[in-house]
């Protein structure tokens, strides 16, 4: 069993302090949901966990085991076995999807996959997530619609096999096809060697895949922790009752 | 101008042999050093008073006053002509071991062997070894160095030489009219295609020495031609010049593509005139990489002077420390229904300046003529900088240039996504690059589409930190 465990972690961003002591501990085996309004830091504590340049530490500690996280660089941090899902996965010209994962995979392996192995691989994995075949060898995520890029990240992440893997919005722009697909992927990952924190705003994802722990992070706190329950509640109520339960103020972006 | 040696050590071609020559020129130029290049080469009276037209319309001629600064180009700095073997020869043993060995090092030999029609290889001023396969002989094609060609088909040369690139065109096209020797002859037979790629490489050895090939290329009618140059020189402290003239017909209906993978020492300054006239349903395609040099001003051309000729350049520069690249390309439209495209990759790092610099004129005849011109830069850090200058013009109203241009940084995001999966910055940032790069390298064939991702791998080596 591996453990991530995020200890007291202060964050921010442009001078702009986001995170405000997050405590948290994931195992391998769990599937945390990590829920709340937009703009109070979720997806700041997915991409401060995998080492996005943009996100200063300014106080805390983040732990793989008893690997000092906050002292690997970005491909270190994947090589100890880290993966974060992007949001919004960005374009690269010229490279194509199977060039850039064979290196990737690569850097993960001591000794380099042959090419033969690697495109049969690839190949299952891209028919299991019902992928158009040519998405492979297309360039990297450029042209792809939404759907085609989250299912590109689950494709990645099947082949890299993470110990943690960090899903922001993992199900964001996906019809009903593709939600059950990417969920199938996740549910088939999960096992005493994986975990996840899977950040989403949507029970239809948590119905499918099912969080062993749920939390509602408020203003760079998590304010609140508990079980699946707590998805249904946020999904008919919305977050206000958390203002009034533990009278806070809610800061919501989106509205 | 350039006075420290060069900090690029990774260039892997910058050793440099012993004096092997057999002959040279005095330093310096004048009617009495043309003379005496025309005497050693034995030419008719016609060429030698073509030299000294073209030597006095050099030295009347303004330095051009744009692009990279030239004011400190020492004419009399230069020798001209040097000769390295008495003989071309098609057997390697029978060409000089020094020379060879570099011609080895270079790995031409082994591409002789596997992906080659035929290869003319010069050394300094003059081709030492030339040969090609029995297949293409058989189909009539004639692959000769440029002097040679003189000698053999003097018919055949008057006609075409000096029409597309003419010795007034400007000063380096009016010096190498002067001084011109080597470069490679090519006349490809009507209907006639090569499978097998024609290569000349181009290697200087001396400092302070001035190469001046002159190549001369004619596609019959329906032919088709693939040429392939390279060139390189050791690495030198004091510069030396390279002033090549490149002209290219291709008839109704040909097709020729011009390969270039320019990877000269950073003691080279680079100034040559490439130039295509297109007929009728003829095309030509320049592929134009540009890696080394210390000043390179070059802008591949096509005379699109038929109906439906078509015009293409896809080029690449990488400008590093203590380096200057001025480059594109320029389109003339002449007649109705051509089209011509270019597509301009262009990367500076470590201070280095690379600027796009392009023309595109569709005349008032030209009608229904449509031109696209897409150029990118890459800057890899905040001390290197580009200058995108097109000049697009459009003389009737039944015709239209497409006109992009993008500069941009090796974006933060892209890095971290390619990080988070595993790869090192060095390597996010090789195949960033790479990925840049790649409308160039997928157009070059495979053999050496490798060896310049190998070039740049090592030229991008120690970009980041």
């Amino acid at each position: 069993m591996s453990t991530l465990k995020i200890d007291n972690l202060y964050v921010s961003v442009e001078d702009k302090l986001i995170l405000k002591g997050i405590n948290l501990v994931v195992n391998t085996g769990e599937v945390h949901a990590l829920m709340g309004p937009n703009g109070n830091g979720k997806s700041t504590l997915l991409s401060a966990i995998m080492g996005h340049p943009k996100y200063r530490i300014e106080k805390g500690s983040i732990f793989l085991d008893n690997i000092d996280i906050l002292a690997l660089s970005v491909d270190e941090r994947s090589k100890a076995g880290l993966f974060l899902g992007m949001q919004y996965p960005t374009e690269v010209s010229g490279v194509t999807n199977a060039d850039f994962l064979r290196a990737a995979l690569n850097s993960h392996l001591e000794k380099p996959i042959s090419l033969f192995k690697f495109i049969k691989q690839l190949d299952k994995e891209v028919e299991k997530l019902k992928m158009k075949p040519d998405l492979a060898h297309r360039y990297l995520n450029e042209g792809f619609s939404g759907g085609e890029k989250k299912r590109n990240e689950m494709l990645h992440m099947n082949l890299l096999k993470p110990k943690f893997a960090l899903l922001d919005e993992i199900d964001s722009g996906l019809d009903v096809d593709a939600l059950q697909i990417v969920s199938d992927t996740i549910n088939e990952m999960r096992s005493e060697h994986f975990g996840a924190i899977i950040v989403s705003h949507y029970e239809r994802l948590f119905d499918l895949v099912k969080p062993t722990h749920v939390h509602i992070l408020v203003d760079g706190k998590i304010v609140k922790s508990g079980n699946q329950e707590l998805v249904t509640k946020i999904d008919t109520e919305g977050y206000e009752w958390i203002k009034e339960e533990l009278d806070i103020d809610i800061i919501n972006e989106s509205i | 101008m350039n006075n420290e040696i060069p900090v690029n050590e990774e260039y892997e071609y910058g050793f440099y042999d012993k004096d092997v020559d057999v002959y040279k020129t005095a330093k310096g130029i004048n009617e009495d050093v043309i003379k005496e290049i025309s005497k050693q080469k034995n030419e008719p009276e016609w060429m030698l008073a073509f030299r000294l037209k073209a030597y006095q319309h050099f030295i009347n001629t303004k330095m051009p006053e744009w692009g990279a600064d030239l004011s400190s180009l020492n004419f009399d700095d230069f020798t001209y002509f040097i000769k390295s073997t008495k003989k071309q020869t098609s057997n390697w043993d029978n060409v000089d071991t020094t020379i060879k060995d570099t011609f080895n090092k270079l790995g031409l030999l082994d591409a002789e062997k596997e992906h080659l029609g035929g290869i003319s290889t010069q050394y300094e001023s003059e081709v030492v070894y030339h040969n090609m396969l029995k297949e293409v002989i058989e189909k009539g094609v004639i692959f000769l160095d440029t002097d040679s060609a003189l000698r053999e088909y003097p018919e055949l040369f008057k006609k075409y030489f000096n029409t597309v690139v003419p010795y007034t065109d400007n000063k380096f096209a009016a010096l190498n009219g002067a001084v011109w020797s080597g470069g490679s002859f090519i006349y490809v037979p009507k209907n006639v295609t090569l499978d097998k790629p024609l290569q000349s490489y181009f290697r200087i050895n001396s400092e302070e020495m001035g190469q001046f090939e002159r190549t001369l290329i004619i596609v019959d009618e329906g032919a088709d031609v693939h040429y392939v140059e390279g060139c390189t020189a050791p690495v030198h402290a004091k510069d030396s010049l390279h002033a090549a003239v490149v002209e290219i017909i291709i008839l109704k209906g040909g097709k020729c593509r011009y390969s270039t993978v320019q990877n000269w020492s950073n003691n080279i300054i680079n100034l040559v005139t490439k130039r295509a006239l297109v007929k009728e349903h003829a095309s030509m395609e320049w592929i134009d990489g540009n890696i080394g040099s210390n000043i390179t001003m070059k802008y591949p051309a096509c005379l699109l002077a038929g109906e439906y000729a078509k015009g293409t350049t896809i080029s690449i520069a990488v400008a590093s420390h203590n380096m200057y690249l001025d480059a594109g390309s320029k389109m003339i439209h002449l007649a109705p229904h051509t089209s011509s495209n270019i597509v301009s990759k262009s990367i500076a790092r470590h201070g280095g300046k690379v600027n796009y610099r392009g023309l595109v004129s569709i005349n008032n005849k030209a009608l229904n003529s449509k031109a696209k011109v897409e150029c990118d830069t890459l800057l890899l850090d905040d001390i290197s900088t580009s200058d995108t200058i097109p000049n697009n013009i459009v003389k009737n109203n039944k015709s239209y240039i497409e006109h992009e241009a993008t500069v941009s940084k090796v974006s933060e995001e892209q890095l971290f996504y390619l990080q988070s999966r595993g790869l090192t910055i060095e390597q996010a940032t090789e195949m960033i690059i790479m990925g840049f790069i790649e409308p160039f390298t997928r157009e070059l064939p495979m053999e050496y589409a490798v060896e310049l991702n190998q070039l740049i791998k090592m030229e991008m080596e120690g970009s980041i930190g």
